[in-house]
């Protein structure tokens, strides 16, 4: 009889998990994928959204037309696992069996952690994105505020890339002059890594985009219009925006599966789960440190699949790990980008900014469909 | 001279901006004067922690290594 694995979560990594074990498990696995909307977003895309650079409709495609034949869709709500059971109930009532699990459930944002923000804006979901660029298009000077609020979150690289972006997008409209765009960064530099932050800094301080050290957003003030840091600064704006707090999927908190923030707990090479067997976990659900990117997801992807098909075939275990492999894009406006590569055991390195970068991330994002899901790429 | 720790904070196995923002948020609840230990095992927190003393005016009293972890101790700034 063929195992039953269950994926949860048809964004990048479940959708192209689940094609990697229906390809190699040969018949011997049947998979899974459980998923709320039954539609499969390209998250990367809502930065350009919030610019006006993509429309929301080409970031969706039906998460069935993503999947192999073999691989059932159930488009439904996970509301609860129960490991020692080895069942998923939905919202439905109906309860799936597994014999393995993969946890693909990603992050939600959680902008009502922080005490006066819910107003605020932000490019991390889509509802977000739109709304933001609503107000770009009608923006006529003023200050344009970007902070952080919470670690971790969703493509590191995207707060700088917006700011970049944003440079662009008010000079294409003519208001750039009126305008004054602040970053506020949680370390005193513009990124987390060293030579990524010395590569971009230069080019912030060029294009006139102010950069404030060691603000942790930690309230809004929506009637004052100004935003207070944990270490006591306060800052005005005329629109702010803020990367949201994120956390983990509900069905993992109510589960027991993670930690305090519902990240799940996993070995940083195999992504099995630490406390549970039969239970592996990937992309922006683990608690890996390491960057919650689509990168991430997908490199995790193969390694998991490995890991699952063997489980599901009886076999021993692959030698594959997850070496800890990260690959992302950084717009840094005016049609150039750069890259940040690293793993586990190499520190990052990022090229020179150039107009190459910026058009392998446009043809990245636009060749996506059918290469990533599917598992095409290594 | 005895010094007392009003509160310690474990940071090991946290990677950068982590350290530091878990330590601004503790830094808050303490009482002007009232030191922090933290015990950090990312290398990239030893500079972070200094550049942040110095720009929050909370003064780092202790930056010290054994055996891979890294004990700050941050002394919070009268008001």
């Amino acid at each position: 009889m063929a195992s039953e694995v269950v994926v949860l979560g048809g964004g990048v990594g479940g959708t192209m998990c689940a094609n990697l074990i229906a390809k190699h498990s040969q018949g011997r696995a049947h998979v899974t994928v459980v998923d709320a909307t039954g539609n499969h977003v390209y998250q990367p895309g809502f930065l350009y959204v919030a610019v006006g650079k993509e429309k929301p409709a080409t970031l969706q495609h039906p998460e069935k037309s993503l999947l192999r034949p073999a691989v059932s869709l159930v488009v439904d709500r996970a509301s609860r696992v129960d490991p020692a059971a080895q069942t998923v109930l939905l919202e439905s009532g109906r309860t799936l069996r597994y014999d393995q699990l993969l946890l693909a459930t990603g992050s939600r944002t959680v902008m009502e952690e922080v005490p006066g923000a819910k107003d605020v804006h932000d490019f991390y979901t889509m509802d977000g994105a739109i709304r933001l660029f609503e107000a770009l298009k009608t923006f006529e000077g003023g200050t344009i505020v970007l902070g952080v609020a919470g670690i971790p979150y969703k493509c590191p690289p995207a707060p700088v890339e917006f700011v970049f972006l944003l440079d662009d997008y008010l000079r294409a409209r003519g208001v750039r002059e009126k305008s004054q765009i602040k970053l506020l960064s949680p370390l005193n530099r513009a990124f987390t890594i060293e030579a990524t932050s010395k590569l971009v800094q230069p080019i912030l301080a060029e294009r006139g985009i102010e950069l404030t050290g060691f603000f942790n957003v930690e309230s809004v003030d929506p009637v004052a219009k100004t935003v207070t840091s944990l270490e006591g600064e306060t800052v005005d704006y005329d629109l702010l925006v803020l990367v949201p707090p994120h956390r983990g999927q509900k069905v993992i908190e109510d589960s027991g599966l993670g930690d305090e923030r519902g990240w799940v707990p996993v070995d940083k090479n195999t992504l099995k789960h630490t406390n549970f067997e039969h239970i592996w976990a990937i992309g922006d659900t683990t608690n890996i440190p390491i960057s919650k990117s689509g990168s991430v997801a997908h490199y995790e992807a193969s390694v998991a699949a490995a890991e699952i098909s063997a489980a599901a075939k009886g076999e021993p275990a692959p030698a594959h790990v997850y070496d800890g492999k990260v690959m992302c894009f950084l717009e840094t406006g005016q049609g150039q980008a750069t890259t940040i590569r690293f793993d586990y055991d190499h520190p990052p390195v990022s090229p020179t900014p150039s107009r190459l970068w910026h058009w392998a991330k446009l043809l990245f994002n636009k060749t996506y469909w059918h290469t990533v899901p599917q598992g095409r790429l290594p | 001279m005895s010094i007392t720790i009003a509160k310690s904070l474990d940071l090991k196995g946290l990677s950068c901006p982590l350290p530091i923002i878990k330590t601004a948020k503790a830094m808050k609840e303490l009482a002007p004067g009232e030191l922090l230990e933290a015990f950090a095992t990312d290398p990239g927190a030893v500079p972070d922690f200094k550049a942040w003393s110095q720009t929050t005016g909370n003064a780092l009293v202790e930056s010290s290594e054994s055996g891979g972890v890294y004990r700050f101790v941050l002394k919070k700034k009268e008001i």
